[in-house]
């Protein structure tokens, strides 16, 4: 995020020049202008977010309002509740999140027994009581193809399976109930084994075969390695409309983006743009992806941070990205993937600590759980997960949130007079 | 919808939507620059930017200006009302919110997380109890993290008992307090005996409103309003409540946990935007949230009560909750919220890295140690509130890494031997120290082959996470010479 920021407003491919001041000047009555308006359509615009420098104090900015002079009592009581009534109102955004396949039926062209929709929002995440996700958010657990260092809490449930991905896939799927299956080729990275994509393409091919969910794969991070590895992942599953994580801005740099794309593209899979916490990069990495592939084989991930380490920033960019995106930016329509094991960076997730803070092995799935419920809230429709208590938990607040409600809403239970323990 | 009060008044302006021109119109217009600022069109600048406030004006407080001075506070009042309960320097201030999301604006005024004790407990039990809410703190980067005020339930149902507790956890603690009884004869009993605490009352319902507002004008007490998840009820009540001259007021559409989660976060939702985007001002209030109402359930497993009162806690907070009921003591329970509450209620305008250079704590030496992390600002501020309490004296590059943490930049090449490289030249180190031993983060350990070649340094890999710092410099430094 840069520090010093202000709205851009840039001009696309063949528009006309738009001044700055107009825009500007049309900001604060758009939503005026946008009042009782179903539908709005904005063309050859592009609008690049960037924050308002101001500084705030936290005290507010009015002094205190003495409040006899706002309300000043009436001369009497009243005797009787002084009837009002509220309509809640439903907000039609002229913007939706475009849907993305992941997976690939015999019928499509794969091997996968079903495949799973992401996106498709057209209001910000729960915001309505009324409009329910098109498409319920799904949980991927991961694997990872050699042996890692995972907190202690998380390594007990898989120690097994570590060194056998296929297996811990399976486990996933079978055990916890992953609806995809995250296979992190990390051995690929030149700076730890250097394995050679061929070898990448034989891991993934046998989660392939283990499994019959859809897939996501992970690289190393090197953009070089990373595009040799893809390429050939993709070659080697063409079809399976795997989802590539991830394609970077580094990528570009490095010459490889193009490759990645046109092998995503012609064997069809999925890709996920990567950046760091900053919308302009998201767009224009998104940009850079049109020119290969069609926007309907993107999702994006713009970054997940542990809860205490900068969830706050995950959380605003993803509901400033939502939220432009249903106003009409359709560079930051795409789903939107958080890796909520990231949780795990947080020392409260995996330290021992005093025993006021309780054991860990409540305190590692609960930070891995705030955090993915924190960024559903934002709008997540895809997440990346462990620990199977938070993998539970999140499930079943997907569904609960998924779904309408009984008819009669349940009374609220007395708290007040409750005798707890 | 229908707004009765909206309807008499002038739209509401957002604070986004105020212009300097807004505010400089209602000014002195004098120059007189008592603010310090150089006319009144710079003060107004800063008004509207939140840099400066009313009160720095004085002028704009004389008899002559009364008018204009009640109209600009009516157009930078927030369109979430804010109130305080308890007294002194521990009392809450709870509300007083310009926007729907964070990042239009900012938030203000922190949740406030209150713990209940109940009227059946034995004083000594409840003095206890009230002394580890009051004792729950965690230092987080820094700063202390406490839980703000005490939730005191009528179990009993007995006026003498609720009032006879009310006084004993009124002796017990400074902290704000809030009395919880549908009934008034048992309200009234507790506020009696704390008349000068400023409590807030919980709650008037559509059967007691009349008692409730009238106990609330006599302590002078701010008063939630409750209803079973009925919107237009709880307008009703506050219009009426309004009309009784009762203008602190907090909302509470009832807290449902587990089934009713999505009716608690719609109505909340509901609300928050009523009052944010439609400046519907019968609903610009504070919410309440109740995640203790977790523990009304038939569960038997008290781990998996505590979990549900985290998951609970935590959505509220994140949608638009101004203070929280909980009843869970457990640190695993409240860490995530008192770290959440504190991230999420930062600036999201400050900038996420710090400046990069070289940061001197303690009083290093010519053979102190050389660490050097990333300029992201809470990885700084984690390696920093380390090394200060261990009270290590040490020499800190602070690499820019585009305001990474460690991980992302390593990934991204940010933190790389030439970056590290560069940073040393920068900070000209090795003018400081007569060493070539730089710590890298663990997290960087893949880095030090390449680093010790392009530097020349000998490069140490220190631990992944910085709290192993003493620890690791006790076993490894200063390090031992080649054999």
């Amino acid at each position: 995020m840069a520090e010093v920021s202000t709205i851009v407003y840039k001009k696309t491919k063949g528009t006309d020049h738009v001044d700055n001041i107009d825009v500007l000047s049309l900001a604060p009555r758009i939503l005026e202008l946008l009042q009782g308006v179903q539908q709005l359509e904005l063309e050859n615009f592009s609008m690049e977010i960037g924050d308002l420098d101001l500084f705030i104090p936290s005290r507010g900015l009015g002094h205190t309002l003495n409040s006899s002079s706002l309300h000043p009592p009436l001369p009497s009581k009243p005797t009787e509740i002084l009837h009002e009534s509220f309509q809640s109102r439903v907000t039609r955004y002229p913007g939706h999140i475009r849907e993305v396949m992941l997976g690939a039926t015999k019928a499509e062209g794969g091997s996968r027994a079903h495949t799973i929709i992401i996106g498709g929002s057209t209001t910000p995440a729960y915001a309505d009581a009324l409009i329910l996700p098109v498409h319920p958010p799904a949980i991927s657990l991961d694997v990872f193809d050699m042996k890692v260092s995972l907190p202690k809490v998380l390594r007990e449930n898989v120690a097994d399976v570590m060194e056998d991905p296929a297996e811990w896939a399976r486990m996933n799927v079978k055990k916890f109930g992953a609806d995809i299956i995250t296979i992190h080729l990390m051995s690929t990275d030149p700076l730890f084994k250097d394995a050679s994509p061929r070898q990448a393409a034989k891991t993934v091919e046998d989660i392939l075969q283990a499994v019959d969910v859809p897939l996501i794969v992970g690289g190393c991070g090197d953009p070089k390695k990373d595009a040799a590895v893809f390429t050939e992942v993709a070659a080697m599953a063409a079809g399976e409309r795997l989802l590539l994580n991830s394609v970077t801005l580094d990528m570009a740099e490095a010459k490889t983006l193009g490759t990645v794309a046109k092998a995503a593209r012609d064997h069809g899979h999925v890709l996920l743009a990567f950046t760091g916490l900053e919308l302009n990069n998201a767009k224009e990495l998104n940009r850079r992806l049109y020119e290969y592939i069609p926007p309907e084989q993107i999702v994006m991930d713009l970054t997940t941070v542990a809860l205490g380490y900068g969830l706050e920033y995950s959380f605003t960019i993803h509901e400033r990205a939502r939220y432009a995106a249903l106003m009409g930016d359709t560079e930051l329509a795409h789903p939107v993937i958080s890796a909520a094991t990231n949780a795990w960076a947080a020392r409260e997730a995996w330290m021992a600590m005093a025993p006021e803070y309780g054991p860990r092995e409540l305190r590692g799935p609960v930070w891995e759980t705030v955090n993915a419920l924190t960024l559903l809230l934002a709008g997540i429709d895809l997440f990346m997960m462990m620990h199977p208590a938070s993998v539970l938990t999140l499930r079943d607040v997907i569904h609960r949130l998924g779904s309408k409600g009984s008819t009669a809403p349940s009374p609220a239970r007395d708290w007040v007079g409750a005798r707890i323990s | 919808m229908t707004d009765g009060t909206a309807q008499k008044t002038q739209r509401k302006k957002s604070i986004r939507e105020i212009s300097p021109i807004d505010v400089y119109k209602l000014l002195p217009k004098t120059n007189c620059q008592e603010c310090n600022e150089s006319n009144c069109m710079a003060f107004a600048t800063k008004l509207v930017n939140g840099e400066l406030m009313m009160s720095d004006c004085p002028p704009l407080y004389k008899a002559e200006y009364q008018a204009a001075c009640h109209e600009l506070g009516l157009l930078l009042a927030p369109p979430v009302r804010a109130l305080t309960f308890g007294t002194g320097a521990l009392k809450c201030t709870i509300g007083g919110k310009y926007v729907l999301q964070r990042h239009e604006f900012t938030y203000h005024n922190p949740t406030m997380v209150a713990i209940d004790v109940d009227d059946l407990m034995s004083d000594e039990d409840a003095r206890a109890r009230v002394h580890r809410i009051e004792q729950f703190t965690y230092n987080y980067i820094g700063r202390t993290l406490t839980l703000n005020a005490v939730a005191i339930r009528s179990v009993s149902g007995d006026p003498v008992t609720f009032g006879k507790m009310v006084k004993v956890v009124a002796g017990t603690t400074g902290l704000p307090l809030i009395l919880c009884s549908l009934d008034p004869v048992v309200m009234e009993a507790g506020l009696t005996e704390i008349k000068d605490r400023h409590p807030l009352i919980y709650a008037a319902i559509e059967k007691n409103w009349k008692s409730m507002a009238n106990l609330a004008l006599a302590f002078n007490a701010p008063l939630v309003v409750h209803t079973d998840g009925d919107l237009a009820l709880l307008r009703s009540l506050v219009k009426t409540l309004n009309a009784c001259g009762l203008t602190d007021l907090v909302l509470d559409p009832g807290t449902l946990a587990e089934d009713g989660l999505p009716e608690t976060l719609h109505a909340l939702t509901t609300l928050r935007t009523a009052a944010c985007r439609d400046f519907d001002e019968l609903f610009g209030h504070p919410l309440l949230g109740v995640p203790l109402a977790v523990w009304t359930s038939e569960e038997i497993s008290m781990d998996v009560l505590k979990w549900r009162e985290t998951i609970t806690a935590s959505i509220l907070m994140s949608r638009y909750a101004d203070l929280l009921i909980m009843h869970s003591l457990d640190g695993w329970v409240l860490l995530p919220q008192l770290i959440w509450r504190f991230n999420l209620y930062t600036d999201p305008r400050k900038p996420v890295s710090v400046e990069a250079g070289i940061r001197t704590f303690g009083h290093p030496g010519k053979n102190s140690p050389v660490l050097i992390t990333t300029n992201y600002a809470l990885t700084f501020f984690t390696v920093e509130s380390d090394i200060k309490v261990a009270g290590l004296d040490c020499y800190l590059i602070v690499v820019d890494t585009g305001g990474l943490s460690v991980e992302s930049a390593v990934a991204g090449r940010y933190f790389s031997a030439e970056s590290i490289v560069s940073a040393i030249k920068e900070t000209a180190v090795e003018d400081l120290v007569s060493h070539k031993t730089l710590i890298i983060p663990g997290l960087a350990a893949r880095l030090s082959g390449e680093t010790e070649e392009a530097t020349g340094w000998k490069i140490l890999v220190g631990p992944k996470d910085s709290s192993g710092l003493p620890q690791y410099l006790k076993e490894r430094w200063p390090p031992r010479p080649p054999a």
